[in-house]
């Protein structure tokens, strides 16, 4: 597992650019989903009359 | 089979597509990653001369791809919106341009942190192929920051699809860069003519991760446009009852 | 598809050719400057400018390398098969450097013809595999080690 973590010595760089992808992308997915639940919830939250 | 086309580019039924489609989408993209991660950190062998550091090369390379991909699909999308004015295609090229910044900032930032270690530098200006992948991200830029420079979203956008087709000569010169000067950034491993460069064991979690990073494209693009339609279709009967739950 | 359509369609194809023509035009203008190192074989032909500082890129000829002991300074030459150029260099060399490797330098000439670098660089090839693979092939005398001019 030290082993795996280290990467040959390089375990900066390598964990860096992983972490780096895993935050954009991670990020880009939650923004979509966040928004449309705010949107949700402001509508539900409010009863128009027609 | 043009009229199943004309009926999805409506926002309502796209919506709803969208809406279908979104559960097993996120689903499949979470797992396929999961497996992905798995295969390149793990069981993939290390490098002859790289050895662990060459890891980055599965999150680099899907990054560099797509970062060219997500380009010619907005240019693709510009042009329908240039052409037939189709409200979603001009929601596409804003969307497309935000998910392919990131791409490719992502592309040159692993990339810097493939080249320290190896290489020995971070960054060479007069490296064709950074130049080049660094001139596509102004490029998105400058995409996003023409379709916000409009009161009218619809006219911006347009205008945004004009660039986006103008820099498309862009994708070949980032592809070719490496054979047309010397570079420091080496020649192509897989998208060539020859052989893939890379043994098997290697090349199909690579492989595998590419289609990962565009099951992921698709799927968030998906979602970006579905809650771009909701926000921006808001007067309408149906987002309100979609709203309402 | 409309007549306004595709007059939209003709404008749109044609902005992107033509920038596309454009560019490829500034492009061949600009070959000669857009060319990031020279090969030693370029040098010897005197397409260098002297006294300037420049990049100089080619293989680590085999048994060239000579360290220094108790300094960081290191003698090596390069070579692109055809010709070799000695270059001296003091400081941190990158981890993939050794015989046969792509090293990219940045320097000058010295009056001796002698290449001081400033900075020494790996350039790696696109060929990646299991080490043990490299073995076979190295045993098969196909040595993979180094890069494809």
């Amino acid at each position: 597992m030290a082993e795996f973590l280290a990467m040959g010595g390089y375990a900066f760089f390598v964990w860096g650019a992983y972490g780096l992808v895993a935050v954009v992308l991670i990020g880009n997915a939650a923004v979509p989903w966040w928004r449309h639940r705010r949107l949700r919830n402001k509508g539900s939250g409010q009863g128009k009359a027609h | 089979m043009f009229h199943r086309f004309t009926a999805l580019s409506s926002p309502r039924h796209f919506y709803a597509i969208a809406s279908a489609w979104l559960p097993w989408l996120s689903v499949l993209t979470a797992l396929g990653f999961a497996v992905g991660l798995y295969w390149g950190l793990v069981v993939a062998p290390p490098d002859y001369q790289q050895g662990e550091a060459y890891r980055i090369i599965y999150v680099h390379v899907p990054s560099a791809w797509l970062s060219l991909m997500v380009y010619t699909v907005m240019a693709g999308a510009g042009l329908v919106a240039l052409v037939w004015h189709v409200k979603l295609a001009e929601i596409a090229v804003y969307e497309c341009a935000v998910l392919g910044a990131w791409f490719t900032a992502l592309a040159l930032g692993t990339g810097m942190l493939w080249g320290k270690p190896m290489w020995g530098t971070w960054w060479q200006w007069g490296d064709a192929r950074m130049l080049s992948e660094l001139i596509l991200l102004f490029l998105y830029i400058g995409v996003l920051g023409l379709h916000n420079a409009f009161a009218d979203s619809r006219k911006g956008a347009r205008v945004a699809a004009v660039l986006a087709l103008a820099g498309i000569v862009n994708i070949p010169i980032i592809h070719y860069s490496v054979e047309w000067w010397n570079t420091l950034h080496q020649g192509a491993t897989v998208t060539r003519f020859d052989k893939p460069a890379a043994h098997s064991s290697m090349l199909w979690p690579l492989l595998f991760m590419g289609t990962m990073f565009i099951l992921y494209f698709s799927t968030v693009l998906l979602a970006r446009i579905r809650v771009r339609i909701l926000e921006q279709e808001a007067d309408r009967q149906w987002a309100e009852e979609v709203r309402r739950g | 598809m409309n007549a306004r359509q595709k007059r939209r369609l003709g404008l749109a194809v044609a902005v992107s050719v033509g920038v596309a023509a454009g560019v490829a035009l500034m492009l061949y203008a600009f070959q000669q400057n857009l060319l990031y190192f020279y090969s030693p074989s370029q040098v010897a032909a005197g397409l260098v400018e002297p006294q300037t500082t420049f990049r100089l890129g080619g293989l680590v000829a085999q048994g060239s390398v000579q360290h220094e002991t108790g300094s960081m300074e290191v003698r090596f030459a390069l070579t692109d098969g055809a010709h070799s150029l000695p270059v001296h260099y003091s400081g941190l060399l990158p981890d993939l450097f050794r015989e046969g490797q792509g090293i990219v330098t940045l320097g000058r000439l010295n009056e001796a013809g002698v290449f001081v670098a400033q900075e020494v660089l790996a350039k790696h090839d696109e060929n990646y595999m299991p080490p043990e693979v490299a073995e076979a092939l190295t045993e098969a005398g196909q040595a993979p080690v180094g890069i494809s001019w």
